[in-house]
């Protein structure tokens, strides 16, 4: 252990002394927290952490988070193409709590009370806060598809969009296909979590069944007039390697599915031996519930400068969750970037100074193409005081030039970095 | 010692200077706001500028400043080829990149 992370485990266990433990449960969850964060993805656990590291270790911080482990659905997708493993993308909250001090309290927040200022979690306890981070990612609204929910409960149409066991699922699906058969991917109309993220998926699809599986047929019918994200790049790729294996239709609106077919609401239907059904998205459910989603009651309209909630006080709201500023992509990077600038912001607040005038997010996002070869999108975004909102950063940002090796390798160590960063 | 008035100013500059490092390195809102710009350096560099083992996205936790500052230059005037920094620096201003390289200069290798 270096010098410093000794310092820090030392002064995080002096200022918390029930830390010892590294997971605690509702009904030891403290009555009070300076801080509450609700959720332990990209933008939840940074936050956590952050507000530790900013604050010098002063700021006392629960993180509400169901999940024992947490998945990244970065890199998931290479488990859907079958070269990486679920135990590959997992990493533990044990260092939010050893290292860092943070109370990491396993349950679920079931309501939130603005007016009082205290979360309520399912196994029946209560935490106030002077401050809340909420990080709710995002929830399928699958009955905005005639027949999905009962063909998602069961097992037979996947969404796989939250990492975890439906990856693993979808994978065996895959493998589980005689050759010849057809593997269809929908994209519901922007935004939606993770725009390159279907696209990436159905390359990695392709790739197996190049290896495998070679007279397959990946499918992918898009609602949007054409490919959302980094669509030179895919489109070069797949011309160049999955010609006979993909065939990319724009335009294609999902309205219903059964266990072997998706109908649209202009086009003929389309059967599949294996469907990936991606509904549209909203803001996930606590923020729903609490009236967060002021935009089309659908995703949390926030101060930039903070991230905190322009229908609550003391509400800060990260991630996928929020409505996006111009050209902001709903991303894990983009997640953890958020979380950082929400963090400053709320110890600035809790300690009296002065809040950042003009904070500043950075987004890189590599998407694989095949087992090894990747391509990447960057973009900063710099807050416009005048404007109060961000804007990309004239110059800056763009794409890879071609699909290449080099990029995969710091892909996966982009991964390792961030997992890191958000949670040891 | 007698007292003398001529002092007074003195005694305040020891007094500030004593208890300036404590504010300045950890307290005052400059000094945040200059952590947290740094803080988006650490998704690929790691947090405080150092990376998990064996990364090759490499550490920049304790270089020095002027190479911080000079190596983000080269990224923005194209003479140090790159897959994604050279999009990003560009996104920087002289400013952010100053203060940035201030702040990792200073954390332990």
């Amino acid at each position: 252990m270096k010098r410093r992370q000794l310092l820090q485990t030392s002064l995080a266990l002096a200022t918390t002394p029930s830390l010892v433990l590294s997971q605690v449960w509702a009904a030891n969850a403290p009555a009070k927290a300076q801080v509450v964060v609700i959720g332990g993805g990209y933008g939840g656990a940074t936050a956590a952490k952050y507000v530790r590291l900013f604050s010098n270790y002063k700021i006392h911080v629960v993180l509400i988070e169901p999940q024992n482990q947490f998945i990244s659905c970065p890199m998931s997708n290479l488990v859907i193409g079958g070269s990486k493993s679920l135990s590959d993308i997992t990493s533990a909250y044990d260092a939010l709590s050893g290292k860092h001090g943070v109370t990491v309290v396993r349950d679920k927040a079931s309501a939130i009370d603005p007016q009082t200022k205290t979360v309520s979690l399912q196994n029946g306890a209560r935490i106030s806060y002077d401050k809340l981070v909420l990080s709710p990612g995002v929830d399928m609204v699958f009955d905005s598809i005639e027949g999905l929910q009962a063909a998602n409960a069961s097992g037979h149409i996947l969404q796989a969009w939250k990492a975890g066991p439906e990856t693993v699922a979808l994978r065996k699906q895959l493998e589980a296909m005689p050759d010849g058969g057809v593997f269809a991917i929908t994209v519901p109309e922007a935004p939606y979590r993770c725009p390159p993220g279907p696209y990436e998926r159905a390359s990695q699809v392709a790739h197996y069944f190049k290896q495998a599986k070679p007279k397959s047929k990946v499918l992918i019918l898009d609602a949007n007039p054409d490919v959302t994200s980094k669509a030179g790049l895919f489109k070069k790729f797949w011309n160049d390697n999955y010609k006979d294996t993909i065939e990319y239709r724009p335009n294609h609106k999902v309205t219903a599915v059964d266990t072997q077919s998706i109908r649209f609401d202009v086009q003929e239907p389309v059967r599949a031996d294996v469907m990936n059904v991606l509904p549209e998205m909203r803001a996930g459910a606590i923020a729903m519930q609490t009236g967060l989603a002021t935009a089309n009651n659908r995703w949390c309209g926030i101060h930039y400068q903070t991230f905190e909630s322009v229908a609550a006080k003391d509400i800060h709201i990260l991630g996928d969750a929020v409505l996006a500023a111009p050209a902001m992509p709903k991303s894990a990077h983009m997640a953890n970037s958020h979380a950082k600038v929400a963090a400053a912001a709320i110890v600035a607040q809790l300690s009296d100074l002065d809040i950042h005038p003009a904070p500043y997010l950075t987004n890189t996002c590599y998407s694989y193409v095949n087992d090894k070869m990747v391509v990447h999108v960057a973009s900063v975004h710099q807050y416009n005081p005048a404007e109060k909102t961000y804007k990309t950063v004239p110059g800056s940002g763009g794409l890879s030039s071609e699909a290449n090796t080099l990029e995969g390798t710091y892909a996966w160590n982009w991964a390792q970095n961030i997992w890191a960063d958000s949670l040891g | 010692m007698h007292f003398n008035p001529k002092h007074i100013p003195l005694i305040g500059f020891w007094l500030c200077a004593l208890s300036m490092p404590v504010f300045a390195q950890d307290n005052t809102a400059g000094k945040l706001h200059q952590r947290a710009n740094a803080s988006m350096c650490a998704n690929c560099h790691g947090t405080e500028g150092q990376t998990v083992k064996d990364s090759s996205v490499p550490s920049i936790a304790g270089l020095p400043r002027d190479y911080l500052v000079q190596q983000m230059q080269a990224f923005k005037n194209g003479t140090r080829p790159a897959t994604i920094m050279h999009q990003i620096s560009k996104g920087l201003s002289e400013e952010q990149i100053a203060s940035m390289a201030e702040y990792f200069a200073a954390q332990p290798r």
